[in-house]
């Protein structure tokens, strides 16, 4: 996956930081205790940028490239914040059997975002995931948490307009 | 205590949770409380029953009728109708059990009939998160026969007579591997459970860990007796998080009723388990990646020997096993090795789990006998293929495996057999293909998957698989040359034999399997510039007919780049500029008299 650098501006709360502070000192010195607090930093902010990254060296006193080294070989961290809409298309074998890559196509091109990036606006993600283990129902899609499966090309777009919809709702 | 009359199951597995088999259950208990039937039935939630195509599904006991496709709106019915009023609803039933004039049996269905339940015994019969029900299905007894009445080495004893094999790929002697680990001289040594199922497109791990996670911690405190550990670590991918909160509650149920921590059974043997996270990397399911994983660092395969069962863990005799490996355990410990060595072919014991999925009518979990031929499981289990398409491949072993073709069918599913005809038994994804599957196509998916989750730390791996994606590439997009499928044949050679982990070593598969029963196609590609199964985008070209054509001129509203020339019902105007296609199909999929063809 891209994992390229984001356009959006990190927005990290003190609050935050201070959550991630307690994490690192209760891991601290313990052996493997780097990937616990990255999947951690990762559940606290959503994404590890730059700045989280930093963090957790200096907090664990370790080299950056080591944090930078696992954050960019496990394809669970990612560097980039996910958007409100977050849609995650099924890019396992049996999904792809059943059509999966068109459909990736058909959402990339309606939301103007390809796969692991962001809209500019911050507001949709689009990303290809590894099989999520629902085969039966292939091929699947998730949005933020909802999962949609047994899906027709076509029927995508409508389902996606309501989420938009909802969003833009939410704000007013 | 109140006396239960029915007992609904709720499937509560992955595909059947996203069907919304949660708010299934609460409109159940709305309904029973309703009707005031609250204590005389018990709603529980169960690991996967297999047949995932056809979720959510809901059975209930004692008719065990079976339900499947169940919405919210129907629980009304079934309360109202079965338990209040013991009358079956048959038009919810899943159709192949009702018979005539009577309810069939769901062993007598195609689906259910050749199948045989080891390793899923339990699964979507008792609910995971209770131990008592674990318990009462000879749970733990397996543990404490082995605790107290037979030493460490008559259980190693005991698998190997077994003829157990790994049945995480690689199909190693599980006697074996324990005995060499038992044999080291070390005060610690680890019991490792590999939970990573990275295969893209299988879910059987994930099903046993939601569905049975007792299981697996029982055998894996068989196993630290066996070898003398007694710490032990379940390493799950991040992706299965109801797995991974299913583990922790039952570990945690164990350690209350004393099966895991210190003095187990009061025999002084002490045994602990944690549960540690993937996070998402194909070569973390490497045995000594994992391991790499675990203690905290880049998941990179080192080479072996030394192998895991001398120096593993934190550099200690380490025995890794896969989850359905472990499974097995119990169950040879409670009905013996000569019963399961009574099961399947000669160098195969047992039975597989697989992970029937892709173009087939009956998606789902399926445990089979080794020995069982293809044509059983794709034919008679899986109903075959659905929308009246023909069969063209079955593929097993995921990104380390092949395709095996039509004519292949009869082949008999056991580790050998399988190798011998280039592909591989797997961790247990079985992907069927129809005519609509572009060979060629599917082994650049394999490939673009073996890219990307390469470790880049071996050269021929890393740049080797790269080399032969442009390639595929380069074919798919009809620049390809008969010296590209020699280089292909080249580089798979190559990369086979240089790699330093099985996922570089086996990752030429998928082309080498295709390129040899499909080999047409791909000189398809190359000689004629035409993707025989319409899939290659590059290569194909829309076209109207005007025969079928309506004149709607739906197409030219979908089409994004104006590429459909034509005059509102004058269906003889209409055609493809196809210079200004770019074939994504949108026309196609919308056209209602299906007038527009690709070839
Ligand atoms: C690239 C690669 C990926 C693997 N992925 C898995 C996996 O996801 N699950 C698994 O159990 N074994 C996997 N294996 C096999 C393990 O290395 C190991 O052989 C196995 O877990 C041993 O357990 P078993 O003897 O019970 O099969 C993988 C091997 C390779 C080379
Ligand atoms: S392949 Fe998509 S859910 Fe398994």
């Amino acid at each position: 996956m891209p994992n390229k650098k984001t356009s959006v501006p990190f927005t990290g709360t003190a609050e935050q930081e201070a959550k991630l502070k307690a994490v690192i000192e209760a891991q601290k010195g313990q052996v493997g205790a780097t990937m616990p607090v990255m999947q951690a930093a990762q559940e606290i902010y959503g994404y590890l940028p730059e700045e989280v990254q930093i963090m957790i060296a200096e907090g664990l006193d370790i080299p950056l490239t080591e944090v930078y080294g696992i954050a960019s070989f496990y394809s669970q961290f990612t560097m980039n914040p996910k958007g409100k809409i977050n849609i995650a298309v099924c890019m396992g074998t049996a999904c792809y059997v059943r059509g999966a890559g068109d459909i990736l196509d058909d959402i990339s091109q309606k939301v103007c975002c390809k796969s692991g990036e962001i809209t500019d606006d911050g507001k949709i993600s689009v990303e290809a995931t590894r099989c999520i283990g629902a085969c039966g129902l292939a091929p699947v899609l998730t949005i933020n948490d909802d999962v949609y499966g047994k899906l027709n090309r076509g029927e995508i777009e409508p389902v996606i307009d309501r989420y938009i919809e909802e969003e833009a709702k939410g704000k007013a | 205590m109140n006396f239960v009359r029915n007992h609904i199951l709720v499937c509560g597995g992955t595909g059947c949770v996203a069907a919304k088999s949660k708010e299934i259950i609460e409109e159940f208990n709305l309904q029973l409380q309703k009707h005031g039937l609250e204590n005389e039935a018990k709603v529980i939630l169960t690991g996967c029953f297999g047949l995932c195509a056809l979720g959510p599904i809901v059975v209930v006991y004692p008719e065990g009728s079976f339900y499947s496709e169940i919405k919210v709106e129907n629980i009304a019915e079934i309360v109202e109708e079965h338990i209040l009023k013991g009358r079956v609803v048959e038009k919810l039933l899943y159709q192949e059990t009702v018979k005539e004039d009577s309810i069939a049996s769901l062993n007598e269905t195609g689906f259910y009939k050749k199948q045989m339940r080891i390793s899923l015994r339990n699964c979507g019969v008792i609910d995971p998160e209770n131990i008592d029900e674990y318990i009462a299905f000879d749970g733990y007894e397996a543990l404490a026969k082995a605790l107290t009445a037979m030493t460490p080495d008559e259980i190693v004893e005991e698998i190997l007579k077994s003829g157990l094999r790994g049945r995480g790929g690689g199909g190693f002697p599980t006697g074996l591997k324990w005995k060499f680990a038992a044999k080291e001289q070390n005060d610690v040594k680890y019991v490792c459970c590999n939970a990573d199922e990275g295969d893209p497109g299988a879910f059987m791990d994930r099903s046993v860990l939601e569905g049975d996670p007792h299981n697996i911690i029982e055998s894996m405190a068989i196993a630290g007796y066996a070898i003398g550990a007694s710490q032990g670590y379940i390493y799950v991918r991040a992706e299965y998080p109801i797995a991974v909160e299913r583990m922790q509650h039952a570990i945690k149920q164990a350690k209350e009723y004393g099966f895991l921590g210190n003095n187990i059974f009061g025999t002084g043997f002490n045994f602990d388990l944690e549960v540690r996270l993937g996070a998402g990397a194909f070569v973390c399911g490497e045995e000594t990646a994992l391991m790499m994983s675990i203690e905290g660092q880049r998941g990179e395969p080192r080479p072996r020997p030394p192998f895991p069962a001398v120096k593993g863990l934190f550099g200690k005799p380490t025995v890794l096993n896969n989850v359905e490996t472990f499974t097995n355990i119990t169950w040879i410990l409670l009905h013996g090795a000569e019963a399961f060595q009574a099961i399947g072919t000669e160098k195969s014991k047992g039975t597989k789990v697989f992970a029937l999925g892709g173009n087939i009518t009956n998606t789902g979990l399926v445990e089979v006998p080794m020995g069982i031929t293809l044509r059983e499981i794709v034919e008679e289990i899986g109903g075959g293929v659905p929308n009246g398409k023909a069969f063209k491949a079955a593929q097993t072993g995921g990104p380390s495996g092949g395709c095996i073709p039509t004519h292949m069918l009869d082949i008999k599913i056991d580790y050998d057999s399988l190798m011998a005809v280039g592909s591989m038994m797997g961790s247990g994804g079985l992907i069927v293909m129809d005519e609509d599957s572009c060979m060629v196509d599917i082994a650049k998916f394999f490939l673009d998957f073996t890219v990307e989750e390469s470790c880049g730390k071996c050269t021929p791996c890393r740049i080797g698989t790269k080399r032969m994606l442009d390639i595929l590439e380069k074919i798919s997009e009809g620049h390809g040359t008969l010296e590209d499928i020699d280089a292909l044949e080249e580089l798979s050679a190559h990369i086979k034999e240089n790699s330093l982990c099985g996922l570089g070593q086996t990752a030429p598969n998928p082309v080498a399997s295709t390129l040899h029963h499909f080999r047409d196609e791909y000189l398809a590609h190359v000689n004629e510039h035409r993707c025989p199964a319409g899939v290659c985008k590059n290569l194909l070209q829309y076209f109207i007919q005007q025969d079928k054509c309506i004149g709607c001129t739906l197409c030219q509203r979908v089409c994004p780049t104006a590429a459909i020339a034509g005059e509102v019902k004058k269906p003889e105007t209409f055609e493809v500029i196809q210079d200004k296609c770019i074939k994504c199909g949108a026309c196609i999929d919308k056209c209602k008299p299906k007038a527009i063809i690709k070839k």
